[in-house]
């Protein structure tokens, strides 16, 4: 039974690889067949499927961890490590909010000695110059903004793209303001009769940033109770609920 | 060296060069030549791809009949920019943050295949990766010339975040050529690229009219040492 079996396999074996091997031996008569150019052109889509997904099996790790640590990166622009001991990057809760277009935002909270000192999550401005500018911003306790950063944006190259620390510091100038100072009312640009400045030929861009941030901090004001803020004078927190 | 590996590398740097002789590879070249430094990103990885796709194809071709070449291309060049872009992603991350957006473009670049079509289907190995490798090279002149070009004209800048690219030693790079400079924003723009690419394109037939003309004129021949012009 079990040398009948091995016989078996070991005939189909041969007729395959002998039949593989006639397929070589006239290749200029056989690559005319439309059989074989099935063949090849599945047998290339195989190959490429198999090569990609051995890379990815073997990069998805290193992938994954580079990620992590731009993240960890932008993280700690947002919030100074000083001001927690806990695992940011993994501490996270995830809010619901129906003013929100995607629904709900992961928010990392930053904790030390289990008491919250701040919270940082990524954030969408809407309203840019092309497209959603996405936003990292760092918040404390008393409301007031820790750090703010452009993750992504697709703005004007030499107009928009001020935005970014590396071009100019503009966006430094969010750190320590509260939608208690300014009001919200001045949470707009200096043509808007707000009190940010815009960029020489570009308006529409630091609009949206700006309306983004005020749209983070009230964000922030309206889930206190969840984020565990609530112990801290809500700073900022009448003025909207009002 | 050989005539037909001169001429390989004449046709790839200059005389058939892909964007300022075949113009093709335009969209890519449009969308990043904002910067010299893009532009030079852009252009090794394509250069890259097209050495990898030609070698590739060379080596094959005697397997791939004729009628069904082209959807075994692209899936070559697809299968290889996607390898670039993960690989780049897993171990050239500083490189991938400023490159990654430019990456799944190169796929999109007709020359890769119009190379792999028309020369390396026909020529053996060595001749077909010199082919893409001085096709790559001439690409990248191209797209770095036409974003010096612009970064000058648009930013004032030369190679700026040069660093980032390549590393903090090539710092030096990076250059204010004018400054303050307000900006020419027109440059800056995609509009820029089409007329900055326009007046090179303009440029390199005057440069080769002259070459021929200076050939072809009886002075060419050079005059007797110890003689004056």
């Amino acid at each position: 039974m079990n040398q009948e079996v091995r016989h078996v396999v070991k005939s189909a074996c041969q007729n395959c690889w002998h039949g593989m091997l006639r397929e070589f031996d006239d290749l200029d008569e056989r690559r005319k067949t439309l059989d074989y150019q099935t063949k090849i052109l599945a047998a290339a889509a195989l190959v490429a499927s198999l090569v990609l997904g051995i890379v990815d099996l073997g990069t998805s790790g290193a992938i994954a961890r580079r990620q992590a640590e731009d993240m960890q990166a932008t993280l700690s622009d947002v919030i100074p490590p000083s001001l927690h001991d806990n695992d940011l990057l993994n501490s996270t809760l995830t809010l619901s909010d129906a003013m929100v277009q995607a629904g709900e935002v992961r928010v990392h909270v930053a904790k030390r000695q289990d008491a919250v000192t701040g919270v940082a999550f990524g954030w969408v401005a809407t309203g840019g110059y092309s497209g959603p500018i996405r936003l990292m911003i760092g918040i404390d306790p008393a409301g007031k903004v820790l750090g703010a950063r452009v993750i992504a944006h697709a703005e004007t190259p030499g107009l928009g793209d001020k935005i970014e620390t590396g071009k100019s510091p503009w966006i430094l100038g969010f750190t320590g303001l509260s939608l208690e100072h300014p009001l919200p009312a001045r949470w707009k640009v200096k043509k808007d009769g707000g009190d940010f400045d815009q960029f020489a030929g570009a308006t529409i861009t630091p609009r949206a940033v700006v309306a983004g941030v005020a749209g983070a901090l009230e964000f922030v004001a309206r889930h206190r109770l969840e984020l565990g803020l609530a112990d801290g004078r809500p700073a900022g927190l009448e003025k909207i609920v009002h | 060296m050989s005539q037909g590996f001169r001429k390989i590398i004449h046709d790839g740097l200059w005389g058939n060069n892909i964007v300022f002789s075949q113009s093709i590879g335009l969209c890519p070249l449009l969308a990043v030549t904002g910067t010299a430094t893009n532009g030079l990103g852009m252009g090794l990885a394509t250069t890259f791809v097209m050495v990898v796709c030609s070698a590739l194809v060379s080596y094959t071709r005697a397997l791939i009949p004729p009628e069904i070449r082209i959807p075994i291309f692209v899936v070559l060049i697809a299968m290889i920019v996607t390898l670039v872009d993960q690989l780049m992603n897993a171990w050239l991350h500083e490189m991938h943050k400023v490159l990654g957006l430019f990456i799944p473009l190169i796929v999109t670049n007709c020359a890769i295949l119009g190379r792999v079509e028309s020369f390396a289907f026909r020529q053996p190995l060595k001749e077909a990766a010199l082919d893409g490798l001085m096709m790559g090279l001439g690409f990248t002149l191209a797209l770095v010339v036409l974003g010096a070009v612009r970064e000058a004209l648009g930013a004032g800048t030369l190679f700026s975040h040069a660093s980032e690219l390549l590393g903090a030693s090539f710092g030096w790079l990076e250059t204010e050529l004018i400054k303050p400079y307000r900006g020419f924003l027109l440059m800056a723009l995609p509009p820029g690229g089409f007329l900055m690419l326009g007046f090179l394109l303009a440029g390199k037939k005057v440069l080769d009219r002259r070459w021929s003309a200076w050939r072809e004129s009886p002075r060419a021949t050079p005059a007797p040492l110890g003689k004056s012009a």
